[in-house]
């Protein structure tokens, strides 16, 4: 009896899922091929990128370093410079958000204040407004202001984030307990030392998450910089890159060499994101899921 | 009886101070955000309405014109091709998204190998990667330049279909959206799969359910929450479509015009054409059709428990 139920129980365990798992490594290979083209004409000189070599396979000669050479040095190394706007525009819209969205979030869920309620339901109307329907009109407000075509036009505008907002309040309900702020208080703590050494400790995974999907979305964001800047000195990489893709289309043959720097260009600009993801697993999985957990 | 009344006129009384207290202390977290959101949010919008109500001609200059630019886009053809376009494009692309993104939450709750875990992640991977460079690459594998498509047809000796020609843009388009977000809304519905207690499905299998009618009456049922969610999001992320067809449109030659989208034509207007009155009077509109859109579609999804009741 009781071997016949592990026999059972080993018989489950067995991989039985074959074809789920073919299903899957189909779906691996779709999601990874767009990868993989880039990382292998990442490698090849132009003569190879249009010389008729497979698309997906390298060619003879692998052509990383003089790429990279010429990535670097392209435009008086331009592209070094994108980098760092990039991670200039990401980390401070998006650290500046997710303090914004902590204080706020918090704010919402423990105090009860005049306007709250209907402060709480034009928040929940803003995470319907699309953002990109707001960035001509900021752009025609900040030209008037003479903001456009700096930094700050495009670190403000990414400091809004009312989703975050609502992510943080969502947790702040839930994992900071009112007896825990209140034994705080009668112990003699002012709110904001109550809010640091109690709330913050607690709201940990919630910040995480929304300072990775704030630096994520600044990083990502094509729309508002393309619209607020012309010094292609100030460019974020994805401006960056569209600008070059473009000159490259526009000049068709002639633009050729430019090619091989658009591709690598382009690997090179996703792998802090990919590092950031894949280490920081631990974090988002929780986060990301917040509002679908009710 | 006085004792008591003076205790309730000091508890009233102190009631009254926590309450200021409570005012002031909960007005400064939320202030520092409020006056971002009246800054960057309310105001561009009321600037956006202000600007849409007014015409700049090189006659008259700048006149009042009421509701006339309204008037223009509802009976403007570019903007209607691309209120279409967008409306179209959701209606295909959000179930083709959902029913694949809901798939493979559930074959990774099925199945729970170290290749599943992988999976999983190279499934979500692309969210990581900035929606230009993901246009970016598919327009590269679409391009017969130096894409594999014509390749790969060529050893069966057919001709590849050309994803950046007008007639297959469509779906050239579909894919590189369906690629960039099915594996984050797999991670949402992933995530709320393994949030429901187990024994459920023991308790169903026992009264005699059968593995499907698992999946159908208990799994889907209790993801409806984050169904919604993920339309929501979809719907709201397809009707401002813009990054991917402007980065595609230089490689596509002519498939994508300047008024593909309602996002593209108010840019056109705003930096190709000067007209900032009419670009406004466009992004204005799209976005009280996205924000009355998605209203709607939460009021009536409330009662089954959307994420904001």
């Amino acid at each position: 009896m009781t071997a016949t139920n592990i026999e059972r129980g080993r018989a489950r365990r067995k991989p039985r899922h074959i074809p789920l798992h073919l299903v899957l490594a189909a779906l691996v290979i779709y999601f990874l091929i767009p990868f993989w083209w880039v990382i292998v004409n990442s490698s090849k000189d132009s003569a190879a990128l249009f010389g008729g070599t497979s698309a997906l396979w390298f060619a003879p000669d692998i052509n990383y370093v003089e790429n990279f050479k010429q990535l670097f040095t392209y435009n008086g190394g331009l592209y070094a410079r994108w980098l760092a706007n990039s991670a200039l525009y990401a980390f401070a819209g998006g650290i500046g958000a997710t303090v914004l969205s902590v204080l706020a979030g918090y704010g919402f869920a423990k105090y009860s204040f005049v306007g709250r309620r209907a402060g709480f339901s034009i928040l929940l109307g803003a995470v319907m407004v699309p953002a990109t329907a707001l960035v001509i009109p900021t752009f025609i407000l900040f030209s008037r202001a003479g903001l456009t075509d700096t930094v700050w036009s495009v670190i403000l505008p990414t400091l809004l984030n009312p989703f975050g907002v609502f992510l943080v309040n969502l947790y702040a309900r839930d994992s900071v307990p009112d007896e825990l702020l209140d034994a705080a208080r009668v112990d003699g703590a002012g709110e904001f030392r109550t809010f640091v050494k109690v709330a913050l400790p607690l709201l940990r995974p919630v910040i995480v998450t929304v300072l990775l999907l704030s630096v994520v979305q600044s990083w990502n964001n094509y729309f508002l910089p393309l619209a607020m800047l012309v010094d292609n000195r100030l460019f974020p990489v994805t401006v960056g890159i569209g600008l070059w893709q473009s000159t490259a289309s526009t000049y068709g043959a002639a633009g050729t060499n430019l090619w091989s720097i658009i591709i690598l260009g382009s690997l090179v600009s996703i792998i802090p994101l990919i590092i950031a993801f894949l280490s920081l697993q631990r974090y988002w999985r929780g986060g990301l899921t917040v509002g679908s957990l009710k | 009886m006085t004792a008591s009344t003076t205790g309730a006129v000091q508890t009233r009384k102190r009631r009254r101070r926590t309450n200021a207290r409570q005012n002031l202390i909960g007005w400064l977290f939320v202030g520092p955000f409020g006056i971002v959101f009246l800054a960057l949010l309310v105001l561009p919008i009321c600037y956006a309405l202000y600007l849409s109500l007014y015409q700049k001609t090189l006659m008259a200059g700048t006149t009042f014109a009421g509701f006339d630019n309204y008037l223009k886009a509802f009976d403007d053809p570019s903007f209607l091709k691309g209120v279409w376009f967008v409306i179209r494009f959701s209606l295909v692309l959000i179930p083709i998204q959902m029913i694949i993104s809901l798939a493979i939450a559930l074959i990774l709750d099925e199945v729970t190998s170290r290749f599943a875990r992988f999976s999983r992640l190279m499934i979500f991977l692309p969210y990581a990667i900035p929606t230009v460079i993901g246009a970016l690459m598919w327009g590269f594998l679409y391009s017969r330049n130096f894409g594999p498509i014509a390749d790969v047809f060529g050893a069966f000796g057919a001709a590849g279909p050309d994803l950046l020609s007008t007639n297959m843009i469509f779906y050239g388009l579909l894919n590189v959206v369906t690629w960039q977000w099915a594996g984050y809304y797999m991670i949402i519905l992933y995530a709320a799969l393994q949030g429901i207690d187990p024994t459920l499905y023991e308790a169903a299998r026992i009264d005699g359910a059968s593995r499907w009618q698992i999946i159908f009456r208990i799994k889907i049922r209790l993801l409806t929450p984050a169904l919604v969610l993920i339309l929501v999001f979809a719907l709201i992320g397809t009707l401002q479509f813009f990054n991917e067809p402007k980065i595609i449109q230089q490689l596509a030659a002519g498939a994508i015009p300047d008024d593909f989208t309602p996002n593209m034509y108010a840019y056109q207007q705003a930096f190709t054409l000067a007209n900032s009155n009419y670009s406004s009077t466009i992004s204005f509109a799209l976005g009280a059709v996205v924000f009355i859109c998605v209203y709607v579609f939460m009021l009536a999804t409330r009662k089954r428990g959307n994420f904001m009741s």
